[in-house]
């Protein structure tokens, strides 16, 4: 029966109904459904890792011994993961084996814009690149079949707009998943040098192999319609192209690594304007151009950075763009913010008060940066707050400079590779206040399980780390607890670990809100006790806003939206505020 | 039938996917091509979203493009001027009046602009505003604007009535079929 689901969930239909043994991933925009679907499904293992180098090794060892295996995690993640992915491509697989990727152009919830077909390259291994998802459900069961005809690992590569973009597919008839035998094979799994060196002429003798089967695969197909106009593309770009231009020919790429270089010959000769539609890097111009191949438009029109549309298509190729209205400008952002009564909120109402310099962490926390707190002064990759902050102490120290970082970081990404950081810091004499927000969930992605919650992503009880236990095992002493909800223990807390020499953890166990479905009751103002002094709008909530007009703003709380934690009421000098007795009524 | 474009926007958490959701399982269930697509990820409450539902014989890309929607549906005033220029100039608006802080403002850093419903009607002649609130609380329930927003826009959509309505029976889980219908019928009738 024809469904409409998005690409994720494509995916995850497809290794369900194609053979699919064995899925680990690790949550990250916009990739995250994909394991939550497997695991709604039901029929099929999968887990969380707690990082996607883990999730990745685990697929392996999935391919290994004989079931098809799938590893999914955003573009960052590979970065993570391409350890053991630069020589899983040595070794090859047993069963099959797909890497699925999403990359995020236009970074919608990432700290950049990389772009995932250069891993292709790099390792020389296949990339599947769908553009909708009934071809994404296609393309796992072509994948698996790549990656056990060529003894390859497969990229399957998404977008956002693959990812996220919900269309129609139609399943086809299941494949029974066969789990085949787990056989040792030295030369072929224990990458010593001598067998690497073998290796190694085997991947580049595949690339050649693979290259053949792009010539001929229908993953890559010529679409003659027009011959002015030639367009080689692929992924979500190839609808923006089918929108803009539906009379143009059209090259579409479903197989992004290796290139037909044949195929792309024939068509280039067959149109008279040849064009290379891609978002992100020029990887398939760079690759036609170096075939001798005249590109008439590609980069030199078409942008490196952000997603392609139909309209910047227009622009690029003919310079026509429909007159339209303008956005209306001059309007208050609306940005995304800490939740109503989320624990992190105190925190950063004390971090910006002290105005302390704060190495922070990928999450929800991140949000800490924006005004008004500007309490975070630098995000780099998931751990780095515990690393960098560490790198800061010796240096301050090597300065003279008597200030101690702080480090702030969830438990998610502390789980993640924030342990090694926080072990080496500990380890080499370091100084920082690493504050851990062990709100028992990987909140940012939208409340995924981890190591720390109890439940596994098919909701099996687990072991729950217990993050002071483990803190004090990766050699640090000194350990507190911490409670946001009370801003002034929580600035005692901070100025306490700040004056103590050395590494200091500080850890607060307040459940993230919106994963637990907390509800308090929300707060009201006395008109008559207010005094306008915004002193609680400081802890950027936005129950909070001040009123119309009047020859005094008062301060008002929308009961449509606060949940009641009392942070703002903590601000208040004049005990203006008060919580309102009953059941909170929310809508938000 | 030529491709009919609507955007939904609002503040995370107040169920624009769910509303995403019925227009598009109820454009499949009318045996048409269908493509839905919104951007989220980063915090859970308070931000902007912005969906898009696009319906017809065939649909390639997910996204539309400003200047094109035949309808857009805000479930809140600011959201709704924010996104007004992605109409066709004779496209149609529905909106919940009822607004929401963005965080700027809630922190003092910026002002809600108090005319926002005189600079709708004067962008788009087609605007009509509803209070979803207080007909999803009559309906049982302040989360269903959502629903109610719905209710209103079907009379508007290339979709039967009949069709959204047993869309949104199959989705409701439990008690919530009731409150859900009432928030239909009563946003249709707003």
């Amino acid at each position: 029966m024809k469904k409409i689901i998005s690409g994720n969930e494509a995916i995850a239909l497809g290794f369900r109904d194609f053979g699919g043994v064995f899925a680990s991933g690790y949550p990250g925009t916009p990739s995250t459904e994909t394991l939550e679907e497997v695991a709604r499904l039901g029929d099929v293992y999968c887990e969380w890792a707690p990082n996607e180098k883990v999730a990745l090794e685990s697929a392996i060892g999935g391919s290994i011994a004989g079931g098809r295996s799938l590893s999914t995690m955003k573009h960052v993640g590979v970065n993570v993961a391409a350890d053991a992915l630069l020589t899983l491509t040595y070794t090859g697989v047993n069963a099959g084996l797909i890497l699925m990727v999403s990359d995020d152009p236009g970074m919608h919830s990432s700290q950049n814009e990389q772009d995932s077909r250069n891993y292709a390259k790099f390792a020389k291994v296949p990339m599947l690149d769908p553009a909708d998802s009934q071809e994404a459900y296609e393309m796992v069961r072509a994948g698996f079949e790549i990656s056990e005809q060529f003894d390859t690992p497969l990229m399957l590569r998404t977008s956002t707009r693959i990812s996220h973009a919900k269309g129609l597919v139609i399943p086809q008839e299941k494949i029974a998943p066969q789990i085949g035998e787990w056989v040792k094979d030295v030369p072929k799994y224990v990458m010593l040098p001598n067998f690497g060196k073998i290796k190694h002429v085997e991947v580049e003798e595949r690339l050649l192999k693979l290259q053949e089967y792009a010539e001929t695969t229908p993953l890559n197909r010529i679409e003659m319609r027009d011959s002015d106009l030639g367009i080689i593309t692929s992924g979500v770009s190839y609808q923006h192209v089918r929108e803009a231009y539906p009379n143009a020919s059209v090259l579409k790429l479903g197989m992004s690594h290796p290139l037909p270089e044949n195929k792309i010959r024939d068509f280039a000769g067959s149109v008279k304007r040849l064009v290379v539609v891609e978002e992100m890097d020029a990887i398939f111009e760079e690759q036609i151009r170096a075939m001798g191949i005249k590109v008439d438009i590609g980069k030199n029109k078409l942008p490196l950075c952000g997603e392609i549309n139909a309209d910047i298509l227009r622009v690029a190729l003919d310079g026509t763009k429909a007159e339209t209205a303008s956005p209306v400008e001059g309007l208050p952002q609306r940005p995304p913010v800490f939740c109503p009564s989320c624990a992190h909120r105190g925190l950063f109402t004390i971090l910006s008060k002290l105005k302390t310099f704060v190495s922070g962490d990928i999450g929800c926390y991140t949000l800490g940066a924006l005004p008004p707190m500007n309490a975070m002064h630098s995000v780099i990759d998931m751990g780095a707050s515990i690393s960098a902050a560490h790198g800061m102490a010796k240096v301050n120290a090597i300065a003279g400079r008597d200030e101690k970082p702080v480090a702030v970081i969830g438990d998610s990404t502390f789980f993640h590779s924030g342990m090694t950081g926080l072990m080496s810091m500990a380890y080499n004499g370091g100084n920082a206040l690493v504050i851990i927000m062990d709100n028992r969930t990987t909140g940012m992605t939208g409340g995924q399980e981890n190591p720390g919650t109890g439940e596994t992503l098919q909701g099996v009880p687990a072991r729950q780390v217990e993050m002071v236990p483990l803190v004090k095992a990766l050699g640090i002493d000194n350990v507190a607890e911490l409670n946001t909800y009370d801003l002034k223990e929580t600035e005692a807390a901070i100025k306490k670990g700040l004056e103590a020499p050395g590494p200091y953890v500080l850890i607060d166990k307040n459940p993230c809100i919106l994963r637990y479905k907390i509800r308090k009751p929300a707060m009201s103002v006395e008109d008559e006790k207010c005094t306008g002094c915004r002193a609680c709008l400081k802890v950027a909530c936005m129950a909070l806003g001040l009123t119309a007009s009047g020859e005094k703003q008062k301060v008002r709380v929308d009961p449509n939206v606060c949940n009641g934690c009392g942070v703002c009421k903590q601000m208040c000098k004049f005990d203006a505020m008060h919580e309102i007795e009953g059941d909170n009524n929310a809508n938000l | 039938m030529q491709i009919f474009n609507i955007v939904i926007a609002g503040v995370g958490g107040q169920g624009v996917l769910m509303a995403s959701k019925v227009l598009a399982e109820g454009a499949l269930a009318s045996g048409m091509d269908v493509k839905q697509n919104e951007v989220h990820g980063m915090a859970q409450r308070g931000g902007s979203v912005i969906s898009f539902v696009r319906i017809g014989d065939q649909v390639n890309s997910p996204v539309v493009m400003p200047g094109s929607a035949d309808l857009l549906i805000s479930f809140e005033p600011l959201e709704a001027l924010r996104y007004i220029h992605f109409l066709k100039p004779e496209g149609r608006l529905v909106y919940n009046k009822i607004s929401i802080n963005p965080s700027t403002v809630a922190a003092g850093l910026a002002i809600y602009p108090q005319d926002v419903e005189e600079q709708i009607a004067a962008a788009c002649t087609e605007a009509h505003g509803i209070d979803a609130l207080s007909i999803a609380r009559q309906a049982g329930n302040g989360k269903a604007v959502n629903m109610v927003m719905v209710g209103t826009v079907m009379k508007y959509l290339p979709l039967k009535e009949e069709i959204i309505t047993e869309v949104v029976k199959q989705i409701s889980k439990g008690k919530g079929v009731d409150v859900n219908m009432r928030a239909l019928a009563g946003g249709a009738a707003a």
